[in-house]
């Protein structure tokens, strides 16, 4: 039980750390990275190879395994079913995404370095949650 | 392309490879920042620790950091609506479409996860679009 919340405290140290250093808690560059038709930043795209060829043996070897090695039980996504809420639902994250070159990792890595601008975004993201939340109760 | 960082873009990428590793192996849990974030509402009373715990590494990384480079800040350059109205879309967003940038971008594409792919590929198109009607249409 300890462990486990040891582990992903440390986790969420490491991935923020990666944040920062990768450039992704830069609003600049995101939005550089997403402007094709300007002075294109392609190193968003380096994040990204960075991240999955290291993770990728990771869920390689997690598939084959029921439980992880705290003895926690595997929970892979089991659903592969794309359907229409799921297309609307990242076609509206990208839109908030490129309106201010934050998503929700780099808004809480910066969270307590940032202005009082990242807890407005922080909060008005948490309150989109809540309303997913509440959507879907019904 | 003169802000290209290929080098601390692909290091820290490696580095959230390595933060969603240890979640998948240790914990067998997706390091999706959405997921943990907005699952905590209405998460199991035993599944809320670890959440906090990989919340509170993310806020205290830039800490972390600052040991070794020049700690980042961070200052967003746009109306407190446009800060709101980004943060709800992404907040509502990310949750609708089942994952942000780290849970569909980084541990689905590991995964092989088609759904991930179009999920990636539709946030990335959609933000590419709002950034250039943003910056371009003027």
């Amino acid at each position: 039980m300890l462990k486990k919340n040891i582990s992903a405290w440390l986790a969420g140290l490491l991935f923020g750390v990666g944040l920062i250093l990768s450039g992704m808690t830069n609003p600049a560059k995101v939005i550089g990275f997403l402007d094709i038709a300007g002075d294109w930043d392609p190193s968003l795209m380096l994040v990204m190879v960075g991240a999955i060829s290291v993770s990728f043996f990771a869920f390689r070897h997690a598939k084959k395994r029921t439980h992880s090695y705290l003895n926690e039980t595997m929970q892979l996504p089991k659903s592969s079913q794309i359907d229409m809420p799921h297309i609307i639902g990242a076609a509206t994250f990208g839109i908030g995404w490129g309106m201010l070159g934050i998503c929700p990792g780099p808004a809480l890595a910066v969270l307590a370095v940032g202005g009082y601008e990242i807890v407005l975004f922080i909060l008005a993201m948490l309150m989109g949650m809540e309303l997913h939340r509440l959507i879907k109760k019904q | 392309m003169e802000h290209f960082t290929p080098w601390s873009s692909l290091l820290g990428g490696a580095l959230i490879g390595l933060a969603a590793s240890l979640m998948i192996l240790l914990n067998g849990r997706i390091a999706g920042i959405s997921g943990i974030v907005g699952g905590i509402s209405s998460a199991h009373r035993a599944d809320i620790p670890w959440r906090l715990a990989f919340i509170v590494g993310l806020i205290l990384s830039p800490f972390l950091y600052g040991r070794f480079a020049q700690l980042p800040t961070l200052h967003l350059e746009a109306s407190h609506l446009h800060i709101v109205l980004a943060g709800l879309l992404v907040g509502l967003g990310s949750r609708f479409g089942s994952g942000c940038t780290s849970g569909h971008g980084v541990c689905g594409i590991a995964r092989l996860s088609i759904r991930s792919v179009i999920a990636t590929l539709v946030f990335m198109g959609a933000g590419v679009i709002t950034v250039y009607l943003t910056h371009h249409l003027n």
